[in-house]
Protein backbone atom coordinates (compact mmCIF):
# COMPACT_ATOMS: atom_id res chain seq x y z
CA UNK A 1 0.00 0.00 0.00
CA UNK A 2 1.25 4.00 -0.46
CA UNK A 3 1.43 5.93 1.91
CA UNK A 4 -0.42 8.55 -0.35
CA UNK A 5 -3.85 8.16 -2.63
CA UNK A 6 -3.49 9.63 -6.39
CA UNK A 7 -5.76 10.28 -9.47
CA UNK A 8 -4.59 8.70 -12.34
CA UNK A 9 -5.32 9.61 -15.43
CA UNK A 10 -4.42 7.78 -18.88
CA UNK A 11 -4.42 10.61 -22.17
CA UNK A 12 -4.65 9.21 -25.57
CA UNK A 13 -2.85 11.79 -27.27
CA UNK A 14 0.48 13.74 -27.09
CA UNK A 15 -1.51 17.21 -26.49
CA UNK A 16 -4.08 15.20 -24.15
CA UNK A 17 -1.14 14.62 -21.71
CA UNK A 18 0.49 18.14 -22.01
CA UNK A 19 -3.07 19.90 -21.27
CA UNK A 20 -3.54 17.87 -18.65
CA UNK A 21 -0.36 17.94 -17.00
CA UNK A 22 -0.93 22.11 -17.35
CA UNK A 23 -4.43 22.02 -15.88
CA UNK A 24 -3.27 20.22 -12.35
CA UNK A 25 -0.54 22.38 -12.22
CA UNK A 26 -3.04 25.32 -12.42
CA UNK A 27 -5.11 23.27 -9.51
CA UNK A 28 -1.80 23.46 -7.68
CA UNK A 29 -1.38 19.31 -7.94
CA UNK A 30 1.95 17.69 -8.00
CA UNK A 31 1.28 15.59 -11.53
CA UNK A 32 3.82 12.90 -12.35
CA UNK A 33 4.28 11.39 -15.98
CA UNK A 34 4.25 7.60 -15.34
CA UNK A 35 6.10 4.73 -17.61
CA UNK A 36 6.02 1.32 -16.07
CA UNK A 37 5.61 2.86 -12.59
CA UNK A 38 7.78 0.70 -11.45
CA UNK A 39 10.12 3.52 -9.75
CA UNK A 40 7.25 5.68 -8.51
CA UNK A 41 5.45 2.64 -6.42
CA UNK A 42 8.74 1.64 -5.01
CA UNK A 43 10.09 5.00 -3.96
CA UNK A 44 6.63 6.01 -3.31
CA UNK A 45 6.24 3.74 -0.85
CA UNK A 46 9.19 4.72 0.95
CA UNK A 47 8.05 8.59 0.71
CA UNK A 48 10.93 9.20 -1.35
CA UNK A 49 8.57 10.74 -4.28
CA UNK A 50 5.34 12.07 -3.71
CA UNK A 51 2.75 12.79 -6.35
CA UNK A 52 -1.27 13.17 -6.42
CA UNK A 53 -2.17 13.00 -10.48
CA UNK A 54 -0.60 9.99 -12.18
CA UNK A 55 -0.81 10.59 -16.00
CA UNK A 56 0.06 7.17 -17.32
CA UNK A 57 1.88 7.61 -21.14
CA UNK A 58 0.87 4.17 -22.53
CA UNK A 59 -2.62 5.26 -23.83
CA UNK A 60 -0.42 7.47 -26.32
CA UNK A 61 0.16 5.85 -29.85
CA UNK A 62 3.47 7.91 -30.93
CA UNK A 63 4.83 6.65 -27.24
CA UNK A 64 4.19 3.07 -28.47
CA UNK A 65 5.57 3.04 -31.92
CA UNK A 66 8.43 0.44 -32.41
CA UNK A 67 10.32 0.15 -36.03
CA UNK A 68 11.92 1.89 -38.78
CA UNK A 69 10.75 5.09 -40.49
CA UNK A 70 12.73 5.68 -43.72
CA UNK A 71 16.67 5.50 -42.39
CA UNK A 72 16.05 5.76 -38.77
CA UNK A 73 14.76 3.19 -35.95
CA UNK A 74 11.97 4.82 -33.85
CA UNK A 75 11.19 3.62 -30.07
CA UNK A 76 8.58 4.82 -28.36
CA UNK A 77 9.23 6.00 -24.74
CA UNK A 78 6.66 3.40 -23.37
CA UNK A 79 8.03 0.46 -24.72
CA UNK A 80 8.88 -2.26 -21.96
CA UNK A 81 12.93 -3.58 -21.78
CA UNK A 82 11.35 -6.52 -22.55
CA UNK A 83 10.20 -6.13 -25.77
CA UNK A 84 13.35 -4.41 -26.78
CA UNK A 85 15.17 -7.61 -25.40
CA UNK A 86 12.74 -9.63 -27.81
CA UNK A 87 13.01 -7.71 -30.95
CA UNK A 88 16.40 -7.12 -31.30
CA UNK A 89 16.34 -4.38 -33.90
CA UNK A 90 18.99 -2.45 -32.18
CA UNK A 91 21.59 -5.34 -31.13
CA UNK A 92 23.34 -3.37 -28.89
CA UNK A 93 19.91 -2.08 -26.94
CA UNK A 94 18.51 -5.91 -26.26
CA UNK A 95 22.22 -6.68 -25.34
CA UNK A 96 22.24 -4.20 -22.57
CA UNK A 97 18.58 -3.55 -21.47
CA UNK A 98 18.64 -7.49 -21.17
CA UNK A 99 20.72 -6.93 -18.19
CA UNK A 100 18.55 -4.45 -16.29
CA UNK A 101 16.67 -6.02 -13.41
CA UNK A 102 15.27 -9.03 -13.83
CA UNK A 103 13.12 -10.71 -16.42
CA UNK A 104 9.58 -10.32 -14.72
CA UNK A 105 10.41 -6.31 -13.93
CA UNK A 106 11.72 -6.05 -17.24
CA UNK A 107 7.80 -6.70 -18.63
CA UNK A 108 7.04 -3.56 -16.75
CA UNK A 109 10.03 -0.90 -16.77
CA UNK A 110 9.63 1.29 -20.17
CA UNK A 111 12.35 2.82 -21.81
CA UNK A 112 11.76 5.96 -20.98
CA UNK A 113 11.28 4.97 -17.07
CA UNK A 114 14.92 4.05 -17.17
CA UNK A 115 16.19 6.85 -18.87
CA UNK A 116 14.02 9.42 -17.18
CA UNK A 117 14.12 7.79 -13.86
CA UNK A 118 15.01 8.81 -10.35
CA UNK A 119 17.84 5.74 -10.03
CA UNK A 120 20.67 6.79 -11.47
CA UNK A 121 22.27 3.72 -12.92
CA UNK A 122 19.65 4.61 -16.13
CA UNK A 123 22.22 1.55 -18.36
CA UNK A 124 19.91 1.54 -21.34
CA UNK A 125 20.67 5.50 -22.35
CA UNK A 126 24.31 3.78 -22.89
CA UNK A 127 23.59 2.70 -26.46
CA UNK A 128 21.61 5.85 -27.62
CA UNK A 129 24.80 7.61 -26.24
CA UNK A 130 27.20 6.03 -28.79
CA UNK A 131 25.06 6.27 -31.34
CA UNK A 132 23.91 9.95 -31.50
CA UNK A 133 20.77 9.40 -31.03
CA UNK A 134 17.81 12.40 -31.05
CA UNK A 135 15.07 12.51 -28.85
CA UNK A 136 11.92 13.83 -29.28
CA UNK A 137 10.64 15.64 -26.12
CA UNK A 138 6.99 16.94 -25.92
CA UNK A 139 6.22 19.91 -23.60
CA UNK A 140 4.18 23.01 -23.49
CA UNK A 141 5.83 24.78 -26.11
CA UNK A 142 5.61 22.17 -28.80
CA UNK A 143 7.37 19.21 -29.71
CA UNK A 144 11.66 19.42 -30.04
CA UNK A 145 14.19 16.57 -32.03
CA UNK A 146 17.24 17.13 -29.82
CA UNK A 147 20.91 15.24 -29.78
CA UNK A 148 20.76 13.35 -26.76
CA UNK A 149 24.20 13.85 -26.66
CA UNK A 150 23.42 17.22 -26.34
CA UNK A 151 20.28 16.95 -23.81
CA UNK A 152 21.60 14.17 -21.74
CA UNK A 153 23.97 15.21 -18.82
CA UNK A 154 23.83 12.91 -16.17
CA UNK A 155 20.04 13.36 -16.88
CA UNK A 156 17.85 13.58 -19.57
CA UNK A 157 17.05 17.73 -19.08
CA UNK A 158 13.50 18.16 -19.23
CA UNK A 159 11.66 21.32 -18.40
CA UNK A 160 8.80 21.41 -16.31
CA UNK A 161 5.41 19.68 -18.30
CA UNK A 162 7.79 17.46 -20.72
CA UNK A 163 8.24 14.42 -21.64
CA UNK A 164 10.16 11.95 -23.81
CA UNK A 165 8.01 10.61 -26.76
CA UNK A 166 10.50 8.72 -28.80
CA UNK A 167 14.08 8.04 -29.27
CA UNK A 168 15.53 7.97 -33.06
CA UNK A 169 18.46 6.14 -34.40
CA UNK A 170 20.44 6.08 -37.77
CA UNK A 171 20.00 2.76 -39.26
CA UNK A 172 24.02 2.49 -39.80
CA UNK A 173 24.44 2.17 -36.43
CA UNK A 174 22.49 -0.58 -35.82
CA UNK A 175 24.84 -2.89 -36.93
CA UNK A 176 27.75 -1.64 -36.17
CA UNK A 177 30.49 -3.63 -34.29
CA UNK A 178 29.71 -3.52 -30.70
CA UNK A 179 29.70 -5.13 -27.19
CA UNK A 180 27.84 -4.46 -23.74
CA UNK A 181 29.36 -5.75 -20.45
CA UNK A 182 27.61 -5.88 -17.02
CA UNK A 183 29.91 -6.45 -13.99
CA UNK A 184 27.59 -7.18 -10.46
CA UNK A 185 29.01 -7.58 -7.17
CA UNK A 186 26.83 -10.83 -6.94
CA UNK A 187 23.67 -12.65 -8.21
CA UNK A 188 22.37 -13.05 -11.53
CA UNK A 189 20.07 -9.98 -11.47
CA UNK A 190 20.18 -6.09 -10.01
CA UNK A 191 22.13 -3.05 -10.10
CA UNK A 192 25.30 -3.05 -11.82
CA UNK A 193 28.93 -2.46 -10.09
CA UNK A 194 29.40 -1.49 -13.34
CA UNK A 195 28.12 -1.05 -16.91
CA UNK A 196 30.56 -0.27 -19.82
CA UNK A 197 28.79 -0.72 -23.55
CA UNK A 198 30.75 0.12 -26.39
CA UNK A 199 30.57 0.45 -30.68
CA UNK A 200 33.11 1.22 -32.96
CA UNK A 201 32.19 3.39 -35.80
CA UNK A 202 34.78 4.12 -38.98
CA UNK A 203 37.16 2.47 -37.08
CA UNK A 204 37.05 4.68 -33.65
CA UNK A 205 35.22 2.61 -30.61
CA UNK A 206 32.96 4.89 -28.40
CA UNK A 207 32.76 4.04 -24.64
CA UNK A 208 29.68 4.91 -22.34
CA UNK A 209 29.90 4.10 -18.80
CA UNK A 210 27.33 3.36 -15.85
CA UNK A 211 27.76 2.74 -12.55
CA UNK A 212 31.00 4.24 -12.52
CA UNK A 213 30.09 8.20 -12.05
CA UNK A 214 26.77 8.53 -9.61
CA UNK A 215 25.45 8.96 -13.33
CA UNK A 216 25.43 7.25 -16.94
CA UNK A 217 28.14 9.26 -19.02
CA UNK A 218 30.25 9.47 -22.51
CA UNK A 219 33.15 11.12 -22.68
CA UNK A 220 35.40 11.74 -25.91
CA UNK A 221 38.56 12.71 -23.81
CA UNK A 222 38.96 8.75 -22.17
CA UNK A 223 37.82 7.81 -25.96
CA UNK A 224 40.62 9.71 -27.43
CA UNK A 225 43.01 8.16 -25.13
CA UNK A 226 41.36 4.60 -25.13
CA UNK A 227 41.66 4.79 -28.99
CA UNK A 228 45.49 6.03 -28.92
CA UNK A 229 47.11 3.30 -30.81
CA UNK A 230 50.61 4.62 -30.29
CA UNK A 231 50.16 3.71 -26.56
CA UNK A 232 49.46 -0.16 -24.97
CA UNK A 233 45.88 -1.25 -24.14
CA UNK A 234 46.81 -0.80 -20.48
CA UNK A 235 48.18 2.84 -20.91
CA UNK A 236 45.85 4.03 -23.10
CA UNK A 237 43.54 2.28 -20.20
CA UNK A 238 45.40 4.26 -17.47
CA UNK A 239 45.53 7.28 -19.09
CA UNK A 240 42.01 7.86 -19.70
CA UNK A 241 41.01 7.31 -16.05
CA UNK A 242 42.36 10.88 -15.37
CA UNK A 243 39.46 12.11 -17.63
CA UNK A 244 37.25 10.43 -15.58
CA UNK A 245 34.39 13.06 -15.26
CA UNK A 246 33.75 12.66 -11.20
CA UNK A 247 35.60 10.51 -8.70
CA UNK A 248 34.25 6.69 -9.11
CA UNK A 249 31.57 5.39 -6.92
CA UNK A 250 32.37 4.58 -3.44
CA UNK A 251 29.18 2.38 -2.09
CA UNK A 252 27.74 -0.71 -0.98
CA UNK A 253 27.36 -2.14 -4.63
CA UNK A 254 31.97 -1.67 -3.96
CA UNK A 255 34.67 0.66 -3.20
CA UNK A 256 36.22 3.23 -5.66
CA UNK A 257 39.64 0.74 -6.06
CA UNK A 258 37.75 -2.04 -6.80
CA UNK A 259 35.53 -0.75 -9.31
CA UNK A 260 38.60 0.82 -10.50
CA UNK A 261 40.14 -2.63 -10.54
CA UNK A 262 37.12 -3.73 -12.27
CA UNK A 263 36.62 -1.21 -14.98
CA UNK A 264 40.59 -1.69 -15.78
CA UNK A 265 40.04 -5.30 -16.58
CA UNK A 266 36.68 -4.74 -18.56
CA UNK A 267 38.21 -2.08 -21.17
CA UNK A 268 40.75 -4.30 -21.45
CA UNK A 269 38.63 -7.45 -22.67
CA UNK A 270 36.41 -4.93 -24.38
CA UNK A 271 39.21 -3.60 -26.59
CA UNK A 272 40.23 -7.31 -27.11
CA UNK A 273 37.03 -8.38 -28.20
CA UNK A 274 36.75 -5.16 -30.52
CA UNK A 275 39.58 -5.06 -31.95
CA UNK A 276 41.36 -1.95 -30.83
CA UNK A 277 44.95 -3.03 -32.27
CA UNK A 278 47.74 -2.71 -29.72
CA UNK A 279 50.71 -1.23 -30.33
CA UNK A 280 53.63 -3.83 -30.69
CA UNK B 1 -9.18 9.42 -21.66
CA UNK B 2 -9.56 7.24 -18.89
CA UNK B 3 -9.29 9.22 -15.34
CA UNK B 4 -9.66 7.72 -11.93
CA UNK B 5 -9.78 10.06 -8.57
CA UNK B 6 -8.09 9.88 -5.25
CA UNK B 7 -10.49 11.14 -3.06
CA UNK B 8 -13.30 8.81 -4.15
CA UNK B 9 -13.56 5.04 -4.71
CA UNK B 10 -13.54 3.69 -8.67
CA UNK B 11 -15.20 0.58 -9.66
CA UNK B 12 -13.30 -1.85 -12.28
CA UNK B 13 -13.76 -5.27 -13.55
CA UNK B 14 -10.67 -7.51 -13.45
CA UNK B 15 -10.50 -11.00 -15.03
CA UNK B 16 -9.11 -13.03 -12.76
CA UNK B 17 -8.56 -17.07 -13.62
CA UNK B 18 -11.31 -16.71 -15.90
CA UNK B 19 -13.78 -15.13 -13.59
CA UNK B 20 -15.02 -11.30 -13.41
CA UNK B 21 -14.43 -9.77 -10.62
CA UNK B 22 -16.21 -6.13 -9.73
CA UNK B 23 -14.39 -4.01 -6.92
CA UNK B 24 -14.20 -0.26 -5.80
CA UNK B 25 -10.94 0.21 -5.35
CA UNK B 26 -8.27 3.71 -5.29
CA UNK B 27 -6.51 4.38 -8.65
CA UNK B 28 -3.58 4.52 -5.93
CA UNK B 29 -4.46 0.87 -5.46
CA UNK B 30 -1.54 -1.66 -5.68
CA UNK B 31 -2.67 -4.84 -8.13
CA UNK B 32 -1.03 -6.88 -5.33
CA UNK B 33 -3.01 -5.76 -2.38
CA UNK B 34 -6.53 -5.70 -4.58
CA UNK B 35 -6.09 -9.19 -5.29
CA UNK B 36 -5.35 -10.57 -1.50
CA UNK B 37 -7.78 -7.70 0.63
CA UNK B 38 -10.53 -7.00 -2.17
CA UNK B 39 -11.02 -10.19 -3.81
CA UNK B 40 -9.30 -12.82 -1.43
CA UNK B 41 -6.84 -14.62 -3.34
CA UNK B 42 -3.89 -14.78 -1.40
CA UNK B 43 -1.23 -17.25 -2.96
CA UNK B 44 0.33 -13.89 -4.59
CA UNK B 45 2.88 -13.18 -1.46
CA UNK B 46 3.89 -9.85 -0.29
CA UNK B 47 7.56 -10.61 -0.24
CA UNK B 48 10.10 -7.28 -0.58
CA UNK B 49 7.39 -4.89 -2.29
CA UNK B 50 10.16 -3.46 -4.26
CA UNK B 51 10.39 -5.66 -7.63
CA UNK B 52 12.69 -7.85 -6.05
CA UNK B 53 11.74 -11.56 -4.48
CA UNK B 54 9.25 -12.07 -7.21
CA UNK B 55 6.74 -13.54 -4.67
CA UNK B 56 4.04 -11.85 -5.84
CA UNK B 57 4.35 -13.00 -9.47
CA UNK B 58 1.11 -13.51 -11.44
CA UNK B 59 0.38 -14.15 -14.96
CA UNK B 60 -1.21 -11.27 -17.29
CA UNK B 61 -1.80 -12.25 -20.88
CA UNK B 62 0.84 -14.89 -20.53
CA UNK B 63 3.49 -12.88 -19.23
CA UNK B 64 5.09 -13.10 -15.68
CA UNK B 65 4.43 -9.65 -13.73
CA UNK B 66 5.29 -8.67 -10.57
CA UNK B 67 1.80 -7.35 -8.34
CA UNK B 68 3.56 -5.18 -6.16
CA UNK B 69 4.86 -3.18 -8.86
CA UNK B 70 1.55 -2.40 -10.57
CA UNK B 71 -1.77 -0.31 -10.35
CA UNK B 72 -4.86 -2.54 -9.69
CA UNK B 73 -6.34 0.14 -12.68
CA UNK B 74 -3.70 -0.92 -14.68
CA UNK B 75 -4.91 -4.51 -14.77
CA UNK B 76 -8.10 -3.55 -16.40
CA UNK B 77 -8.57 -5.10 -20.12
CA UNK B 78 -5.97 -7.90 -18.39
CA UNK B 79 -6.05 -11.79 -18.66
CA UNK B 80 -4.90 -11.89 -14.83
CA UNK B 81 -3.76 -15.71 -13.64
CA UNK B 82 -3.27 -16.45 -10.62
CA UNK B 83 -1.42 -19.40 -8.32
CA UNK B 84 -5.45 -20.53 -7.65
CA UNK B 85 -6.35 -20.30 -11.18
CA UNK B 86 -3.71 -23.27 -11.75
CA UNK B 87 -5.70 -26.73 -11.06
CA UNK B 88 -3.50 -29.48 -11.70
CA UNK B 89 -0.93 -28.42 -13.68
CA UNK B 90 2.26 -30.74 -14.10
CA UNK B 91 4.69 -27.51 -12.51
CA UNK B 92 2.68 -28.34 -9.23
CA UNK B 93 3.08 -31.63 -8.79
CA UNK B 94 6.24 -31.69 -10.14
CA UNK B 95 7.26 -28.82 -7.40
CA UNK B 96 6.01 -31.47 -4.87
CA UNK B 97 7.56 -34.35 -6.61
CA UNK B 98 11.22 -32.61 -6.55
CA UNK B 99 10.95 -31.75 -3.07
CA UNK B 100 11.12 -27.65 -4.69
CA UNK B 101 9.99 -25.84 -1.39
CA UNK B 102 10.63 -26.09 2.09
CA UNK B 103 9.01 -23.01 3.94
CA UNK B 104 7.14 -22.61 1.09
CA UNK B 105 6.47 -18.72 0.99
CA UNK B 106 8.15 -18.19 -2.24
CA UNK B 107 6.43 -21.26 -4.35
CA UNK B 108 3.85 -19.70 -5.78
CA UNK B 109 5.64 -17.10 -7.40
CA UNK B 110 8.01 -19.62 -8.73
CA UNK B 111 5.16 -21.95 -10.06
CA UNK B 112 3.61 -18.23 -11.50
CA UNK B 113 7.22 -18.00 -13.09
CA UNK B 114 7.86 -21.50 -14.13
CA UNK B 115 4.43 -21.94 -15.73
CA UNK B 116 4.74 -18.35 -17.57
CA UNK B 117 7.54 -19.78 -19.29
CA UNK B 118 5.86 -23.22 -20.53
CA UNK B 119 3.03 -21.03 -21.73
CA UNK B 120 5.60 -19.46 -24.04
CA UNK B 121 8.05 -21.68 -25.27
CA UNK B 122 7.32 -25.38 -24.41
CA UNK B 123 11.30 -26.36 -24.83
CA UNK B 124 12.95 -23.17 -23.38
CA UNK B 125 16.85 -23.48 -23.05
CA UNK B 126 19.05 -23.72 -20.55
CA UNK B 127 19.89 -19.49 -20.48
CA UNK B 128 16.58 -19.11 -20.80
CA UNK B 129 15.43 -21.02 -18.27
CA UNK B 130 17.94 -19.66 -15.74
CA UNK B 131 17.08 -15.83 -17.17
CA UNK B 132 13.12 -16.37 -15.82
CA UNK B 133 13.93 -17.77 -12.99
CA UNK B 134 16.43 -15.10 -11.95
CA UNK B 135 13.19 -12.98 -11.15
CA UNK B 136 12.64 -14.82 -8.07
CA UNK B 137 14.00 -15.33 -4.61
CA UNK B 138 14.19 -18.38 -2.55
CA UNK B 139 15.83 -18.05 1.05
CA UNK B 140 15.39 -21.54 1.54
CA UNK B 141 15.73 -24.35 -0.72
CA UNK B 142 18.63 -24.82 -2.93
CA UNK B 143 17.69 -24.09 -6.83
CA UNK B 144 18.73 -27.53 -7.75
CA UNK B 145 15.32 -28.48 -6.76
CA UNK B 146 13.31 -25.93 -8.72
CA UNK B 147 15.23 -26.51 -11.83
CA UNK B 148 14.73 -30.43 -11.57
CA UNK B 149 10.97 -29.79 -11.37
CA UNK B 150 10.92 -27.50 -14.38
CA UNK B 151 12.97 -30.11 -16.39
CA UNK B 152 10.77 -32.54 -15.51
CA UNK B 153 7.54 -30.86 -16.99
CA UNK B 154 9.62 -29.73 -19.81
CA UNK B 155 10.66 -33.49 -20.64
CA UNK B 156 7.01 -34.31 -20.24
CA UNK B 157 5.60 -32.10 -22.55
CA UNK B 158 7.83 -32.64 -25.18
CA UNK B 159 7.25 -36.76 -24.60
CA UNK B 160 3.40 -35.72 -24.72
CA UNK B 161 4.29 -33.79 -27.89
CA UNK B 162 6.10 -36.48 -29.86
CA UNK B 163 2.98 -39.25 -29.09
CA UNK B 164 0.67 -36.61 -30.33
CA UNK B 165 2.32 -36.50 -33.54
C1 LIG C 1 13.65 -4.76 -9.20
C2 LIG C 1 14.30 -3.60 -9.89
C3 LIG C 1 15.61 -3.71 -10.34
C4 LIG C 1 16.20 -2.67 -11.04
N1 LIG C 1 17.45 -2.84 -11.58
C5 LIG C 1 17.97 -1.87 -12.39
C6 LIG C 1 19.20 -2.06 -13.09
O1 LIG C 1 19.83 -3.10 -12.98
N2 LIG C 1 19.63 -1.05 -13.90
C7 LIG C 1 18.95 0.13 -14.07
O2 LIG C 1 19.36 0.97 -14.86
N3 LIG C 1 17.79 0.34 -13.41
C8 LIG C 1 17.30 -0.63 -12.60
N4 LIG C 1 16.12 -0.42 -11.94
C9 LIG C 1 15.55 0.92 -11.98
C10 LIG C 1 14.50 1.08 -13.02
O3 LIG C 1 14.97 0.78 -14.29
C11 LIG C 1 14.08 2.53 -12.97
O4 LIG C 1 13.50 2.73 -11.73
C12 LIG C 1 13.13 2.99 -14.07
O5 LIG C 1 12.85 4.34 -13.90
C13 LIG C 1 11.81 2.37 -14.03
O6 LIG C 1 11.13 2.59 -15.25
P1 LIG C 1 9.56 2.78 -15.21
O7 LIG C 1 9.10 2.78 -16.61
O8 LIG C 1 8.94 1.80 -14.30
O9 LIG C 1 9.52 4.25 -14.62
P2 LIG C 1 8.40 5.04 -13.81
O10 LIG C 1 8.36 4.55 -12.40
O11 LIG C 1 7.12 5.10 -14.55
O12 LIG C 1 9.05 6.49 -13.86
C14 LIG C 1 10.30 6.79 -13.28
C15 LIG C 1 10.56 8.28 -13.43
O13 LIG C 1 10.67 8.62 -14.80
C16 LIG C 1 9.66 9.55 -15.18
N5 LIG C 1 9.21 9.13 -16.52
C17 LIG C 1 8.75 7.90 -16.89
N6 LIG C 1 8.53 7.88 -18.21
C18 LIG C 1 8.86 9.12 -18.69
C19 LIG C 1 8.84 9.72 -19.98
N7 LIG C 1 8.49 9.04 -21.08
N8 LIG C 1 9.24 11.01 -20.09
C20 LIG C 1 9.64 11.72 -19.00
N9 LIG C 1 9.67 11.20 -17.76
C21 LIG C 1 9.28 9.92 -17.61
C22 LIG C 1 8.59 9.46 -14.13
O14 LIG C 1 7.88 10.67 -14.00
C23 LIG C 1 9.43 9.15 -12.90
O15 LIG C 1 10.02 10.31 -12.40
C24 LIG C 1 15.49 -1.45 -11.24
C25 LIG C 1 14.18 -1.33 -10.76
C26 LIG C 1 13.57 -2.39 -10.10
C27 LIG C 1 12.16 -2.24 -9.63
S1 LIG D 1 6.80 -8.68 -3.30
FE1 LIG D 1 6.76 -8.23 -5.40
S2 LIG D 1 8.73 -8.71 -6.02
FE2 LIG D 1 8.87 -9.01 -3.88
S1 LIG E 1 10.84 -22.26 0.18
FE1 LIG E 1 11.08 -20.83 1.74
S2 LIG E 1 11.48 -19.03 0.68
FE2 LIG E 1 11.50 -20.47 -0.84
Amino acid sequence: MLPYNFDYYKPQSIKEAIELYQLLKLQEKKPMYYGGGTEILTLGRLNFIYTDAIIDLKGIPECNAFGFQHQELIIGSTLSLRAIEENKLFPLLSDTSKEVADYTSRNKITIGGNICGQIFYRESVLPFLLSNSTVIIAGPKGTRKEFINEVFHKELRLDEGEFLVQIVTEKEYLKAKHISVKKRQQWKTGYPLLTVASLKKEGFIRFAFSGVCPYPFRSIQMENKLNDKSLSFKDRILTSFEYLPTPVLNDIEGSNEYRLFVLENTLSYILSYIGGEEHE
Amino acid sequence: MNSHSADRKVTIQLEINKEQYERDILASDILLDVLRDKIGLTGAKPGCLNGDCGACTVIMNKQPMKSCLMLAIEAIDSEILTIEGLKNTPIQRAFVEHFAFQCGYCTSGFIMICQALLLNDRNPSPEKIETWLSSNICRCTGYKEIEKAIYSVIELLNIKNQTNQ
